[in-house]
């Protein structure tokens, strides 16, 4: 056994240890549990502890048996280190080193002397390390925002770490957010806005770009070239050297607070984008079969109609998604052309909700539950489509 | 016979482009010259509404004559630099109704004033009075009139058409405007930014990449920050990291990691010691860049995963009969394989994150160091309400990113060379 691996082997696997630990303290505080002390020291020297056993006793009791027993004994030191502690706290912890016995299993005397095995113990452990990490990293601030929902001001300031959320209560004390937003700050009517400009955007933007990106993928016309890398370009412009000039022509034709305006925006600024994803595609299909439809005296509307549209629904799919997903979060131009209440979409209807100091925050975090539901639940969804779209179109966002 | 042909698919050609191009020539090209334009003007926000004649009408009843009433029509010029010329005014009278000694420049024709005041000076006002006399001697109802609005019209310049230019805005953005400070904050965020969310990137395909239980998911999640709504997110965010009731300060002096809480959005510099070496650190600044790599890592992610996905298995194969560990794979097989897309990502989200503006906005509004120059635009052109600064501003944006593309462009089109 080379020593540099079995140190390594030890720290590590302890460090991995020691963070699964802590993070499951830091969600057991966030429940309105005291803890206060990560006891770095006295874990780490547990998990070394348990890694060298672990070493040591190798193949010879049954993996099942031997997490049990490690899973045990550590239960019952952190236990007595942090003190009266909930059970499900307890049965956490026994989850936790169960999973980390079972991933320190494979390790045995044998393979840690292996060419590379130092290398092979860190990459194997920085890859766990970065599953969870990333996990975490990730979801917290989501998770947050939906435990914060349920909370109310006062709970709050009674223990900020508090976000346990009681379901005994009445299920209207329990979604109270939900009601005060829905009924005092009228976010039906933004949900119906949002979605009406979003999906309103998609379909302008798709009858616009269809025929455009036929053009530009098939037909060949004096300044082709120099369209297709200007799409490119004009693509990379960013809404922020837009929004003056747009902000006073709107002003003067009276298009301000109108979501109208909005749509025309929305469409021109993810025409370049939904142009340049379509025409790659329609390049891809087969150009016998618009031949053989010429020789049926069909015209270019036919083609698009009977031939092109049936045949590249996937792509058409990715771009609708991913026109819809871009609508419905813009943020810039619905902050500098809607001032009035009445005609707010989802995003600008939570800035203006923040504006006011005085708006619990569990209100603004209902909102924000409210217009991100919605995305996650089509990106989930329809992942297979919008990933292909983001990799297509995503050089932008 | 093809001749034809050809120029009716030219014909079809622009048929189909015209509805597009159009729209796009419209919102996108046309302001990016109209910012040319307005940027050697001098333009406040309160100057681009049209100048309008405007009445506002107040009804009196008159002492001790029920049949009679008095109108006064508070008349103003809504602008206060350009004039309004030909200025007609129309209103309506009920039945049964006369004015008496209406003024001179007033027409009574079938119960409708018809005036015309001529032409009013910037910031002009007047006091215009009516009264009303019934001609049977009733009372008159003080509701009828009110409810019936007066129309006013005129003619007026329109500030943005005039031909007077000055360079007074761009001596302002270089000189009075802490021109260096915001280019060396736009750059330090964007380039740290970019660095960051493609090393996160890297680590998160990397991660991927592999076999394990659940992986699908994780890659589904990886994605949420990218595509969840800005608004939400840079506000949970906010609340997250506020030193008094945020989160993550509650939970740092809980575990006493820190001794008193950390104003992460609002703090400028943070002094760390270092081996006794005092280091400043641009707190708010990393906060926001630290944000913005959560943010975007995910698309690096995508990517990256992408092209990890394509290399051939054959190579690692061929690493691991000749005895290469882990790392020497990652070294010489996965970054090599990597690298053109790295190189792409660099400069397209060096673009992008150069134009940032709603996560920084969101999450500081510019305060505490993070002003950058997108943010600048909002705050010259909306805060201070001088629009012609804000687009001298757009204009420095686009040559900066005219350079950018530039440079895009090239490397790109040597890459092509090179394949």
């Amino acid at each position: 056994m080379k020593i540099k691996s079995l140190i390594l082997y030890c720290l590590i696997s302890s460090i991995f240890l020691f963070s699964l630990v802590s993070i499951w303290k830091v969600l057991s505080t966030l429940q309105g549990i005291d803890l206060e002390n990560f006891n770095f020291a006295i874990i780490l020297t547990l998990g070394i502890g348990i890694s060298l056993i672990n070493l040591i006793i190798g193949n010879k009791l049954h993996k099942a048996i031997k997490s049990i027993i490690f899973a045990i004994l550590f239960t019952l030191v952190d236990g007595y280190l942090v003190q009266s502690m909930p059970i499900w706290y307890n049965i956490g912890i026994f989850g936790i080193l169960i999973f980390y016995s079972f991933k320190i299993d494979k390790y045995n005397q044998k393979n840690l002397d292996l060419d590379h095995s130092s290398q092979t113990v860190v990459f194997e452990f920085l890859t766990l390390f970065g599953i969870v990490l990333f996990s975490f990293v990730i979801l917290f601030p989501f998770y947050m925002m939906i435990v914060t929902s349920f909370k109310t001001q006062t709970a709050l300031l009674i223990n900020p770490l508090d976000f346990s959320i009681n379901f005994a209560q009445d299920i209207k004390e329990l979604f109270k957010s939900y009601f005060v937003i829905f009924d005092t700050y009228k976010f039906g009517r933004y949900i119906l806005i949002s979605t009406f400009v979003s999906v309103g955007t998609v379909i302008i933007t798709l009858i616009f770009a269809i025929p455009a990106a036929y053009a530009v993928a098939r037909l060949n016309f004096f300044g082709k070239n120099f369209l297709s890398t200007s799409i490119l370009i004009i693509y990379m412009f960013p809404a922020i050297v837009l929004v003056i000039p747009l902000y006073t022509v709107f002003s003067q034709l009276g298009l301000r607070n109108n979501v109208g305006g909005l749509l025309i925006v929305y469409t021109a600024t993810t025409l370049p984008v939904a142009i340049y994803m379509l025409q790659g595609y329609f390049k891809s299909i087969p150009k016998e079969l618009e031949e053989a439809a010429i020789m049926d005296k069909l015209n270019w509307f036919g083609i698009i109609i009977k031939i092109i549209l049936p045949l590249s629904i996937p792509a058409i799919s990715s771009v609708a998604l991913y026109v819809f997903m871009i609508a419905w979060n813009e943020f810039l131009f619905s902050l500098m052309f809607l001032d009035n209440p009445n005609s707010f979409t989802l995003s600008r209807a939570i800035q203006y909700l923040s504006g006011d100091a005085e708006t619990p925050r569990q209100y603004l975090m209902a909102g924000s539950v409210v217009v991100t539901i919605p995305v996650l639940f089509i990106f989930v969804y329809f992942e297979k489509y919008l990933v292909s779209g983001l990799t297509a179109g995503s050089v932008k966002g | 016979m093809s001749d034809t042909l050809s120029k009716i698919e030219k014909r079809t050609a622009y048929i189909l482009l015209l509805p597009a191009v159009f729209l796009v020539f419209s919102i996108i090209l046309f302001p990016i010259f109209a910012n040319v334009w307005i940027s050697f003007k001098e333009v406040g926000l309160k100057d681009i509404r049209i100048p309008e004649p405007r009445a506002k009408k107040i009804v009196k009843s008159v002492k001790e004559s029920p049949d009679k009433i008095k109108i006064i029509y508070k008349l103003r010029n809504s602008s206060l630099i350009l004039d309004i010329r030909d200025v007609k005014f129309l209103d309506k009278i009920p039945k049964n109704t006369e004015p008496l000694n209406l003024d001179e420049r007033c027409k009574l024709k079938s119960l409708i004033i018809n005036c015309n005041f001529g032409d009013w000076k910037a910031k002009y006002k007047e006091n215009f009075q009516i009264i009303l006399v019934n001609n049977s001697g009733e009372k008159i109802d003080k509701k009828e009139i009110k409810s019936i609005k007066p129309k006013l019209s005129g003619k007026s310049d329109n500030i943005l058409l005039n031909t007077n230019f000055t360079l007074k805005n761009f001596k302002k953005v270089f000189f009075q405007n802490e021109f260096f400070d915001l280019l060396s904050t736009t750059f330090y965020y964007t380039f740290f930014g970019t660095v960051g969310s493609i090393v996160f990137g890297i680590l998160a395909a990397q991660l991927v990449n592999q076999k394990f239980f659940g992986r699908t998911f994780m890659r589904s999640i990886l994605l949420f920050p990218y595509v969840g709504p800005v608004v939400a997110l840079a506000y949970t965010w906010e609340l997250l990291l506020d030193p008094y009731s945020g989160t993550l300060n509650n939970l740092l002096l809980n575990f006493q990691i820190i001794q008193e809480p950390l104003n992460l959005l609002g703090q400028k510099y943070l002094t760390i010691n270092f081996f006794g070496f005092d280091l400043k650190l641009r707190l708010a600044l990393t906060t926001v860049i630290i944000f913005e790599i959560w943010r975007y890592f995910p698309l690096a992610f995508l990517f990256i995963l992408a092209r990890l996905q394509a290399v051939p298995k054959e190579l690692y194969e061929a690493a691991d009969v000749d005895g290469a560990g882990p790392l020497q794979k990652f070294i010489s097989i996965t970054l090599p394989q990597i690298m053109a897309v790295i190189s792409i990502l660099f400069m397209i989200r060096f673009i992008w994150n150069f134009n940032k503006f709603e996560d920084i906005f969101l999450l500081t509004g510019g305060a505490s160091g993070t002003r950058t120059l997108p943010i600048n635009v909002y705050e010259q052109g909306f805060t201070i309400s001088d629009i012609g600064m804000g687009s001298a501003v757009s204009i420095v944006i686009v040559l900066l990113l005219l350079i950018f593309m530039f440079i895009y462009f090239r490397l790109l089109g040597r890459r092509a060379d090179e394949n």
